[in-house]
């Protein structure tokens, strides 16, 4: 399955950190081509408007209310737009052993997937990886940049059979 | 491999066993040290730079006494007496130590040798004396190898003196596999290398295309194991250290597969497979085949390595509610679980003796590596920082090495080493940044 194009971060974008340079979200897919964010059917718009990641507290994958108030526009916007697939990736802070980490951001891309697949969106539009520590957004050592860190984001890719 | 051939001397040694000063300086026992957890004063010895035989061979005497200073020096239990502080000097391999000038200046040990080269050979001859005994500890020995393994050579010497002086098998003709950094935290770009357990002789297995995480010898020493990123989902590669070709694991079913082991006879590995959000640990023949999945709980189950006999698998699960240590058979069932200290407890490995496990603990935002006896007890912390973590046992069991990540923006990771006293906490030099080591095991 190819990766399709994610913008980089706008200005204003909400729920999103302030100084990331997000060489690690959707890294290695072309820039171009995510279409405006004033379109809600771009992914543009998915990433800035509905917001493309949800937070997680320390060494949990439980969802918080504000995170799955982001999920279910997510979801809403998966079904609105069925020619997009998507890889959740699970991300972890550095507080941790490495591969803990990365079974840990499992447990946080798998907490996603769910519950999309519970607000209707077909398992076979979802995958999942983890990049455990590996991928920070945010590289200072301290809480400030950790709770950026713990995430899972929703990269879209182009749809299932495309 | 075979480059490097062992030889006794035979003859020339008898001519040395008849020293005047025999007889002399034999009240505190022959020369040895016993390598305890008490507090150690290293052991005084002399390496003068070891006689050129052939016009030739100066540099490679040169390097080699040097090779072989550094790694009885590195070890924390020896101390080199420096060539300035000498009396009399080995200019002759064949001619009579003076013992009593070695005596004078306390040197406990003397290493002599000669090196001599012939057609891109070399051949390093050496005897070990004990100055206090006045006798020759052992027999000389020869090795031959090639110019470009004279470093192999010297440390050949280093472990047959350690071997001699300590009792137990040395550890520094031997190679480690880890992962080589670069970038900043947030692009930071990893590959497979070797090096020789010192950081000498680096060399690079994988490119930095896809990200590569913990890679693992086999106990011959001739298979790495590791993950890789390349098809975008975590899996399992096998590479070949003599071609650097490698292949896919192929561990079947699930989503992510990581963190895998060889078992000690090489003929299965042991991992993490992830379904659905959870990881369990998991069995298979290196050959392929079914994967035998040896955890079932809804924890996380990963960092699986064996016992030395490949009768037990030591494990983390955070099963109770945080990352702890668990021990269970190597055909899976029902697990004990061995840590009970404050904090958790991660990436447990086997001491190759089989008396210890070796871990990471984060407690009270610190982390340590430390050693508890396979039962739980006796647990030690030989190292505190802001990110210590991955031990891998020297190939004795005497000396651990680790990561240790920098803290803040500009954190890197670097190799270390500590024994597994706590003492003689060491940097391993690598070109770049450096993770993820796994210690080889001796190579002659």
């Amino acid at each position: 399955m190819r990766k399709i194009t994610i913008a980089a971060l706008l200005v204003g974008a909400v729920a999103l950190s302030a100084c990331s340079n997000n060489r690690f979200d959707g890294a290695g897919a072309d820039t171009a081509g995510t279409g405006s964010a004033s379109d809600p059917t771009s992914q543009a718009y998915f990433q800035e408007t509905i917001g493309d990641r949800v937070l997680f507290a320390v060494d949990t994958s439980t969802l918080t209310p504000e995170a799955e108030g982001v999920l279910a526009q997510q979801a809403t916007w998966l079904s609105d737009n069925p020619a997009y697939a998507a890889i959740i990736e699970g991300h972890a802070d550095e507080q941790g052993t490495r591969e803990y980490n990365v079974a840990l951001g499992a447990r946080r891309a798998s907490a996603v997937q769910g519950y999309l697949i519970e607000r209707g969106v077909a398992p076979n539009r979802l995958k999942t990886v983890s990049y455990g520590k590996e991928r920070p957004l945010e590289i200072c050592s301290d809480e400030s940049c950790y709770a950026q860190n713990r995430r899972a984001v929703t990269v879209l890719t182009a749809g299932v059979g495309s | 491999m075979n480059m490097i051939r062992l030889l006794a001397l035979g003859l020339a040694i008898l001519a040395l066993s008849h020293t005047p000063f025999a007889a002399t300086a034999q009240s505190s026992g022959p020369l040895r040290i016993e390598i305890t957890d008490g507090v150690i004063e290293p052991l005084p010895f002399a390496v003068p730079t070891f006689q050129a035989e052939t016009g030739s061979a100066g540099p490679y005497a040169q390097e080699i006494s040097r090779v072989i200073a550094a790694d009885l020096s590195g070890t924390g239990l020896f101390r080199e007496i420096p060539s300035s502080a000498f009396i009399s000097d080995i200019t002759n391999f064949a001619a009579p130590v003076q013992y009593a000038d070695w005596k004078a200046i306390n040197a406990q040990a003397l290493i002599a040798g000669a090196v001599s080269e012939q057609g891109g050979q070399i051949t390093v001859k050496f005897r070990v004396y004990d100055i206090f005994s006045g006798a020759e500890l052992g027999q000389g020995l020869q090795y031959t190898g090639t110019i470009d393994g004279i470093r192999r050579i010297a440390h050949q010497v280093a472990d047959t003196v350690y071997s001699r002086i300590t009792g137990e098998t040395g550890y520094f003709d031997s190679r480690v596999v880890f992962v080589s950094e670069q970038g900043p935290k947030d692009a930071r770009r990893k590959r497979l290398a070797i090096m020789d357990y010192d950081g000498a002789n680096v060399k690079y297995l994988t490119d930095s295309d896809a990200l590569v995480l913990a890679p693992r010898f086999s106990q011959d020493g001739s298979r790495v194991l590791y993950t890789s990123y390349e098809t975008g989902q975590p899996q399992i590669y096998v590479l070949d250290v003599a071609s650097a070709t490698r292949q896919a694991m192929g561990t079947g079913g699930g989503n992510m597969a990581f963190s895998p082991r060889f078992s000690p006879d090489g003929s299965s590995i042991i991992f993490s497979l992830e379904q659905g959000g959870n990881s369990d640990i998991y069995r298979m023949g290196v050959n392929g085949g079914a994967a035998q999945q040896l955890t079932s709980s809804p924890a996380i189950e990963t960092a699986p390595s064996f016992s030395p006999d490949g009768s037990r698998i030591v494990f983390e699960s955070d099963r109770s509610g945080t990352q702890q240590l668990y021990i269970m058979s190597a055909n899976g069932g029902e697990a004990q679980r061995i840590s009970f200290g404050r904090g958790r407890y991660g990436t447990p490995v086997w001491s190759p003796r089989g008396d210890l496990i070796a871990f990471t603990k984060q407690n009270a935002g610190r982390f340590h590596i430390g050693v508890m006896r396979t039962d739980g007890s006796e647990e030690r912390l030989l190292t505190a920082s802001f990110l210590d973590e991955g031990p891998t046992w020297s190939p004795n069991g005497r000396v651990i090495m680790f990561s240790r990540e920098s803290q803040g923006e500009t954190g890197a990771s670097a190799l270390y080493s500590v024994d597994i006293s706590g003492r003689n906490l060491r940097r391993v030099t690598t070109p770049d940044a450096a993770s993820d080591p796994s210690w080889g095991p001796l190579q002659n």
